[in-house]
């Protein structure tokens, strides 16, 4: 089970990202948009969130797409094609609420671009007209761009470095969008950092355009147990796991997302150091 | 001589017993195991067991076996002890339980089966949980007793939703059926709160993972990492999978918080993440493992429960100078086993009790820095039957803490619920059943019992449900016949 059918990497400057195609036939037969596993890379690993990019249910494969920043995606980096994963679970979280709305953007940040794009799918199957805004830190960087363009009817695409598309933020093409171009949104949805979500929904929030936001916090088991993953929504507590991972956007207290996101710093730290000296596998 | 004494005493008119004292389960120095994660008690000795045994008085009504769950023939195998035969011992409890080396750990006896004996009602009551525990090891040590032998396949396919106790205790009757039998897990790893809550200096999860592999080699099939409600919902499992039966046993939910200022401060845990990072994914070894834990100084435990006992021990032994449990009762009221509150005070933990938090204060970078009091007196007895806390105003006190961990219970887990809309659920979201001793559900073939039916309760009672369900399960398989909520059996 979980065997790595395909390694693809996007990106070999550090931090390097990668994706796999895994065989998973069950979790690739239940999913459906929005929706996420929790992984473990060895023995010894820990559980780690990581939502599904793309899948294809009669093969019974799932994509999985992550930057390697800590050790434990690290060490699942260094995994190759026949390798296997030890454990993944899921298909976990609420689906994406789809519907024809009219006209959706999906917003999609860095490798944030990943899972969107099954979500721009669905919101394309389901008969609206997908605008995807892809933003990135310079062309180099951006993934997705052919399959976003096949679940989109329209892409348009940022970068920091102005090496490609519009030079700036997703922020700045999305208020162009509104303001200067007056299209009509119904719907955003904006997966990416923690900060890009947060004022994407402040753009948004004036003009009462409803925003789901797709949540990526600290997880333990993810089938809501242990309340690792809470975050404050419209005042409220809420588990990322079972009540989400999408959420309306202008109702998140990002603020506090970030500070939580931040819990083990030091300790991802210890861990990547070791992982540097080659501990990676063990057991 | 003093045998000749008792000889001369027992020839009198009303032959006496000799006095044995209960004997004491030899443990760890409270210092040193304060510092470690290994078991705390460290078992009877052959002697100390035959000692104990001597105690029973082979009741001819025996009560004891009326306070279990599970009704283990207690007198039976204490009997096998002082004759010396444990192999016997060890199969007169498996007819029963197969889970001794747990149930004789973690069964809080003091209420059940020693609350019934009838020692107990002039000296203190035989330490059946101890003998139970001694018998368990023993087997552990001596290689397993051969395999029950299994009637003929009967053709019969059972789920069990959950690998925690109530679904192994389920899985274990029904694979003795000659039924099918498959578990599947959420984790990755079987045992439910026996691997994820408990921590490894109470129950060594060496002995849970032996369980689990006695009934593989009986043949259950357990699929982990399978999220019921996720990845297969329980109509897919009855009308694709071709399950005849489903037992779900889901356990525990979405820890409840106290909803007070603070309480997302990070720093602020509940039970439940803290417990599952360090048991059941060995946080207290990281580096060598990956999941890390926070080794505070110092750390309010809230709540009164076993819970919180394990999770208040838990960080003295990663290292806290201060440890305390924050309970807004008096420590009659625990809910938590006198043996696990005494366990905590030999180490170390500082009780604050009649102290109600208020208030979680933090620094600028989100951490906590305090906790905030409340006095309370005991007024009147509750709707639990307890004395109610009634805070004294003015009495608000802040201690100054790098962590909280909240201990005060959970909810309902609400995957299942979700995605099978014909199963009728409580107000709070638990499953309701027709009652406890058959565990049916309102949905035809699907039978529930433990946390996900009673909510938080204890390891033996979700064993006690399992095996009320499989009974069930066992009539239903044979028979067909169901009822209904109005009364009328549907076939």
């Amino acid at each position: 089970m979980y065997e790595i059918l395909e390694k693809k990497v996007w990106q070999e400057e550090k931090p390097r990202i990668t994706e796999f195609k895994v065989n998973a036939p069950e979790i690739a037969r239940a999913h459906q948009a929005g929706q996420f596993v929790i992984l473990i890379v060895d023995e010894n690993g820990e559980r780690i969130p990581l939502t599904i990019a793309d899948k294809d249910a009669e093969k019974g494969t799932i994509n999985i797409l992550f930057q390697e920043v800590g050790k434990s995606t690290i060490c699942l980096g260094k995994l190759e094609v026949g390798e296997k994963i030890h454990h993944v679970t899921g298909p976990l979280g609420k689906p994406t609420h789809v519907e024809k709305f009219g006209t959706v953007v999906c917003v999609g940040g860095g490798i944030g671009i990943a899972p969107v794009h099954p979500i721009a799918k669905a919101m394309k199957d389901a008969g609206n007209k997908v605008i995807s805004i892809l933003g990135s830190r310079s062309k180099d960087l951006l993934i997705y761009e052919d399959k976003m363009n096949a679940a989109s009817s329209e892409v348009r695409v940022t970068t920091d470095d102005g090496t490609y598309g519009r030079h700036g933020f997703v922020t700045d093409e999305l208020k162009a969008m509104i303001e200067e171009e007056k299209i009509p949104i119904d719907l955003v949805v904006v997966i990416g950092p923690p900060i890009m979500m947060k004022f994407v929904c402040k753009v948004t929030e004036p003009h009462k355009i409803k925003t789901f936001a797709s949540l990526n916090t600290i997880m333990v088991d993810g089938t809501g147990m242990c309340g690792a993953c809470r975050v404050t929504v419209g005042g409220k507590t809420k588990f990322v796991c079972v009540d989400g991972p999408e959420f309306d956007g202008h109702q998140v207290d990002f603020e506090e997302m970030m500070m939580r996101q931040k819990q083990y710093l030091t300790e991802e730290k210890i861990a990547v150091e070791r992982c540097g000296k080659g501990a990676c596998h063990q057991g | 001589m003093s045998d000749e004494k008792q000889l001369k005493g027992a020839s009198k008119a009303k032959p006496k017993r000799p006095k044995i004292p209960r004997q004491a389960m030899p443990e760890q120095d409270p210092h040193v195991r304060a510092k470690n994660f290994d078991s705390v008690t460290l078992g009877y000795t052959d002697e100390q067991a035959i000692a104990e045994a001597t105690r029973c008085l082979q009741c001819k009504k025996p009560f004891c076996i009326q306070g279990c769950p599970v009704s283990i023939n207690i007198p039976g195998f204490i009997q096998a002890i002082k004759d010396r035969d444990y192999a016997k011992a060890v199969q007169v409890i498996k007819e029963t339980n197969l889970l001794p080396a747990v149930c004789g750990r973690v069964c809080p006896q003091e209420e059940q089966c020693e609350n019934r004996c009838i020692l107990g009602k002039k000296q203190e009551p035989v330490a059946i949980g101890r003998l139970e525990r001694f018998v368990a090891d023993y087997e552990a040590a001596h290689g397993e007793s051969p395999l029950p032998e299994l009637p003929s396949k009967t053709g019969k396919k059972v789920a069990v939703v959950g690998a925690g106790p109530g679904g192994l205790t389920v899985a274990g009757d029904l694979i003795r059926k000659g039924h099918d039998v498959t578990v599947f897990e959420a984790l990755h790893k079987a045992g439910g709160v026996l691997v994820y809550g408990i921590p490894e200096f109470r129950l060594p999860k060496a002995i849970v993972e032996r369980e689990v592999d006695y009934l593989k080699k009986l043949g259950v099939v357990f699929k982990m990492n399978h999220v019921i409600g996720k990845i297969r919902t329980i109509d897919q499992l009855m009308k694709e999978d071709g399950f005849d039966a489903v037992f779900i046993g889901s356990g525990a939910g979405l820890p409840w918080f106290m909803d007070i200022p603070g309480e997302n401060l990070n720093g602020v845990f509940s039970a439940n993440e803290y417990l599952t990072r360090n048991n059941l994914m060995k946080a207290f070894d990281f580096p060598n493992y990956d999941t890390p834990i926070k080794r505070f100084k110092n750390v309010a435990v809230i709540g009164g429960g076993n819970v919180a006992m394990d999770s208040v021990r838990t960080a003295l032994r990663l290292g806290a100078d201060n440890a305390y449990i924050v309970y807004r009762r008096g420590r009659e009221e625990m809910p938590a086993r006198k043996e696990e509150v005494d366990h905590a005070e030999h180490e170390g933990v500082q009780f604050k009790n009649l102290t109600a938090p208020v208030r979680i204060l933090g620094n600028e970078d989100g951490w906590v820095t305090g906790l905030e009091c409340l006095k309370m007196e005991l007024g009147e007895p509750d709707a639990s039957g307890r004395r109610r806390p009634i805070p004294i105003e003015g009495s608000e006190f802040v201690l100054d803490m790098d962590a909280v961990i909240i201990a005060i219970g959970t909810s309902a887990n609400p995957l299942i619920g979700q995605t099978t809309p014909d199963l009728k659920l409580s107000r709070r979201g638990y499953i309701e059943v027709e009652n406890e001793t058959t565990g049916r559900s309102s949905k035809k073939g699907v039978f529930a019992g433990g946390d996900i039916v009673t909510g938080a309760a204890t390891v033996i009672l979700a064993m006690g449900a399992g095996r009320n369900a499989a009974n069930a399960i066992q009539q239903y398989l044979e028979t067909g016949e169901w009822w209904t909520p109005n009364g009328d059996g549907e076939k």
